[in-house]
């Protein structure tokens, strides 16, 4: 057992990281599967590596303040190189892996990088692309040296190469390191971290090292992690939530970080690991269910009927349990079973059969799905938190579990709603800036220390948070009813089947909806039925999805007439886009957020018919393959119209 | 002495993208001819593969191609003729010492253990490697246990190569048809040959599938430096990757040469194309 911490002392990364080599040497810190098997990293080897990367990037000559770009899937050595960037005060500043080349010239652009660092010969490909339109850029190093022998580009180094030079720069300056780290304090910047951006160009939010470590320390206290925990490093290191749960907590807390193989076996990494901490965004939890319900649905008959049983006792006990509230003798028994015969074994599929902690953000979670995790006992919670907040705002304690809050604010956070009902933080986490653009920093930061969200939200009476949507999107219709989109759309992508959903309605007289259909889902309800298809496009076409579809949205509209306040903005008319909704096309941010204005500008004809009187539409739409070429898809699509549900409680009632 | 210099530089010329294909040939056929009964698969084909190339056979449909990989192979034997592979005239061979000799090859339609993973389809590659009994590697003790682990390590450098880590384990049975190609390759080259013989590696893909198969028999040539041999008959592809290229026609040699020599050749098209007769 180690002692806490002391993170005015220890008030950078890089000292954090010397504390634990000398409180934690033997500890592991870090993992990665190689050719088959787990390898570990203790807390000194990862120290005496950094060491090493700080030293040969001095070598080659990284200053004070000079931007470091790093690009690529989760590897241990770009996580040191972060470190080891900060040990000598440069910035480090990781970039999206699959941003295509135009995102990644802007960031690089932006953030004046005079270093990057590649993980493999796709991503110095890309660099080297856009390298004349980025003069900045000086040196380019590259870690897995597949495919990189006929480049003799001069300023393009081996990473090997450059930890040996390291290795003996140290050895004839010993003292180097440590005088280096000793340099920085917690007020310097840490990270440059460039949000996805749901509105125009991405925005480089600068934190420092009292934002990350404090944020992160106060969390770890929060959840009481300890260096025994396991964290599975999956998700892309320039997103804040990996930067502070694989890097800040760990060094706060001491906890190890397991990265996978590839990012195709992160599914059966997790299943080797059997991680202790985990984080995902709702998606992957839900396909996670999805790929569990097809294959109890192929099983024999036995093993389904028992699955269903169990998973409703499981529903029914299951949550009660992990809240500690008292459950009756019949279904402890039948829940004990349960564990042994279905949940167990489950979640030993699944990968969390050790999972202590689980979170999931960033979007509205389903409620079944929520609902199913909690029920066969995995602590699944949810939390609320940005870029701009070094992420933790708030966090649902353990034994207070709700379906549609965020939680808590955690020690050191502060939370008001502001009149017209945007939430307002104040935290150590607070960002110091946006690089290069003090009117947007202005924007959000108030003179007296708050932090904007735009967010719309309130407490309820227990004092958790309710995020409902973006406090810009919020609208009205012409008749003054509120309109919502995302608290619709979430609504509506809780059916397994529609995929995403934009809604219409802000100055509308009435709301329409484009929705996506689930491929898997669909395909699957396709093939148990016997209908036909040859493409998505034609599948999404088909007269009976568009009647499921139907269903699926009165059946929505029959849930927002309960709500007096929600009730006006029913959804009157919608179509099934012929295309899923991409990342690539821009229609979709890379954190998978729908950006509205992209789809008004592509989809305008559409929004038009929706309000019109015509039942179907004709559209072209351009398309974005992996490699970058383009092609363009034409469709009829058919408009439907849905039936409104009455109010169910008169307005008068208020 | 200029003449003996001459064609030296010549050939350094035409593969000149490749740095490591040379002079040296590594596989001859001389005149080979392969009869079944009546039928004349091959007559009096003579081509050479260098050391460290590409080099595609390509032909219509029954033009001899697969034969021809069969006999270089040893799994036929010529009618006529001789084979010499580094330096060693053969006129016929049996394809375990074939493979024994550095030589490895995938199948046109796909020979695989289905109901085995990839790793242990992989593993089957290093078969003729492995020294131990079937008494020591069923005790799994001591040295068998010592040269499982060594072997294993080879696999698992394919597997990590061609990017199957997440099939590792999967039966080959339930793999798509692209990556059961895949999962063939790495079986050829688990085995380290120092030639390659693929028979229509990209046959029955979508184009997605061909570009990366495409890509990773290139990046074999230039990582390992294996030389490949290749028959397809999808002539785009071929034309793509090959450094040079033999052409088939009714177990005849039409065309020898690079692919911008081959493609303007006259009997080529008219293989391909069908000869008008008006």
């Amino acid at each position: 057992m180690t002692t806490n911490v002391d993170l005015a002392v220890n008030d950078t990364g890089p000292k954090l990281l010397l504390w634990n080599a000398k409180d934690r040497a033997d500890r592991p810190a870090m993992r990665e599967k190689y050719l088959g098997i787990w390898q570990t990293w203790s807390w000194s080897d990862v120290a005496t590596e950094v060491q090493a990367i700080a030293a040969g990037l001095k070598t080659l000559g990284l200053n004070r303040d000079d931007r470091i770009s790093i690009i690529g899937d989760n590897r241990p050595r770009l996580y040191w190189s972060i470190i080891a960037a900060q040990s000598i005060g440069a910035i480090p500043v990781p970039i999206y892996q699959d941003a295509v080349a135009d995102e990644t010239q802007y960031v690089l652009d932006h953030a004046e990088s005079r270093f990057i660092i590649c993980e493999n010969q796709e991503q110095v490909d890309k660099v080297l692309q856009i390298k004349d339109l980025c003069p900045t850029i000086e040196t380019v190093l590259y870690d897995d040296d597949r495919g990189m022998r006929d480049y003799n580009q001069p300023f393009l180094h081996n990473f090997d190469t450059v930890i040996a030079q390291g290795r003996r720069y140290n050895q004839d300056n010993p003292d180097f390191y440590r005088s280096e780290v000793d340099k920085g304090q917690g007020s310097d910047t840490s990270i440059m971290l460039y949000t996805s951006g749901t509105t125009g160009r991405p925005k480089g939010v600068v934190l420092t090292h009292d934002n990350i470590l404090k944020t992160a320390y106060n969390a770890v206290q929060f959840e009481g992690l300890r260096e025994t925990d396991e964290i599975l490093a999956y998700l892309p290191m320039a997103w804040v939530g990996d930067h502070i749960f694989s890097y800040a907590q760990a060094l706060t807390s001491g906890l190890c970080t397991a990265c996978p193989e590839s990012s195709d076996t992160v599914l059966i990494d997790l299943q080797e690991l059997g991680p202790t901490y985990f984080f995902a965004p709702p998606k992957i939890f839900e396909n996670l269910l999805t790929s569990v319900m097809i294959r109890i649905e192929d099983a024999g008959a036995l093993k389904r009927k028992m699955f269903h049983f169990f998973m409703d006792v499981a529903r029914r006990v299951g949550p009660e349990l992990l809240d500690g509230n008292p459950v009756g003798p019949g279904d402890r028994l039948l829940y004990w079973l349960g564990n042994i015969l279905v949940y167990a074994p489950l979640k030993n599929v699944l990968g969390f059969t050790k999972v202590r902690l689980a979170y999931t953000a960033g979007e509205a979670i389903g409620p079944d799905i929520f609902n199913f995790y909690r029920s066969i006992g995995l602590n699944l919670k949810q939390l609320y938190g940005m870029t701009e907040s070094s992420v933790f705002v708030t966090i649902q304690p353990n034994d207070e579990i709700r379906m549609d809050t965020v939680g808590r604010p955690i020690d050191g956070v502060e939370v008001r709603i502001e009149d017209d009902g945007e939430v307002l933080f104040k935290s150590p986490g607070i960002f110091r800036e946006y690089y290069k653009n003090p009117e947007a920093t202005a924007e959000t930061k108030t003179e007296d220390g708050w932090c904007r969200t735009g967010d719309a939200g309130f407490f309820d009476q227990e004092g958790h948070l309710r995020i409902i949507d973006r406090a810009k999107d919020v609208g009205k219709l012409t008749d003054g009813s509120m309109f919502a989109p995302k608290y619709i759309e979430n609504k509506l992508k809780f059916f397994p089947d529609i995929y995403e959903a934009v809604t219409f309605g802000n100055e509308r007289d009435y709301a329409a909806a484009f929705i996506n259909i689930d491929l898997t889902a669909m395909g699957n309800w396709a093939e148990r039925n016997g209908v036909a298809y040859a493409s998505y496009q034609e599948l999404s076409g088909l007269p009976q999805v568009a009647e499921i579809i139907r269903d699926r949205v009165e059946k929505v509209n029959a849930d927002l007439a309960t709500d007096p306040q929600l009730s006006g903005s029913q959804i009157k008319r919608f179509l099934v886009l012929h295309k899923q909704l991409e990342a690539d096309d821009g229609e979709l941010t890379r954190t998978q957020k729908v950006r509205r204005s992209t789809i008004a500008e592509k989809y305008g004809v559409l929004i038009d018919a929706l309000y019109s009187a015509s039942d179907h539409c004709e559209i072209e739409t351009e398309v974005t393959f992996e490699d970058g070429r383009k092609g363009s898809v034409k469709a009829d699509l058919a408009i439907v119209d849905a039936a409104t549900s009455p109010t169910a409680m008169p307005q008068a009632a208020e | 002495m200029t003449d003996i210099v001459e064609p030296e530089t010549s050939v350094e010329q035409s593969i000149a993208g490749r740095p490591d294909a040379s002079a040296e040939i590594i596989l001859a056929v001389e005149n080979v001819s392969l009869h079944f009964g009546g039928v004349k698969a091959l007559q009096n084909v003579s081509f050479d593969i260098r050391k460290g190339e590409v080099r595609a056979i390509i032909g219509p449909n029954g033009a001899g191609k697969s034969s021809m990989l069969n006999v270089i192979n040893g799994f036929y034997h010529p009618s006529e003729g001789t084979i010499t592979y580094k330096g060693e005239a053969r006129s016929d061979m049996r394809p375990d010492v074939v493979a024994r000799s550095g030589i490895a090859r995938t199948f046109q339609n796909i020979a695989l253990f289905s109901g085995m993973s990839t790793l242990d389809n992989i593993m089957t590659g290093r078969n003729t490697m492995m020294k131990r009994n079937f008494f020591w590697q069923a005790l799994f003790y001591g040295p068998a246990r010592d040269e499982e682990i060594e072997h294993r390590e080879k696999a698992e450098n394919v597997i990590d190569f061609l990017e199957i880590q997440a099939i590792r384990k999967v039966p080959v049975g339930r793999l798509p048809y692209g990556l059961q190609k895949r999962v063939e390759l790495g079986r050829a080259l688990a085995a380290e040959p120092e030639l390659l013989l693929l028979d229509e590696p990209m046959a029955g893909m979508n184009s997605e599938e061909k570009e990366d198969m495409c890509r990773f028999i290139l990046d074999v040539n230039d990582e390992f430096g294996t030389t490949i041999a290749l028959i397809e008959h999808d002539m785009s592809v071929v034309m793509d990757i090959s450094d040079r290229v033999v052409v088939l026609d009714y177990g005849i040699k039409i065309a020898d040469g690079t692919p911008d020599e081959v493609r303007a050749n006259k009997n080529v098209i008219d293989a391909y194309l069908g000869v008008s007769h008006d």
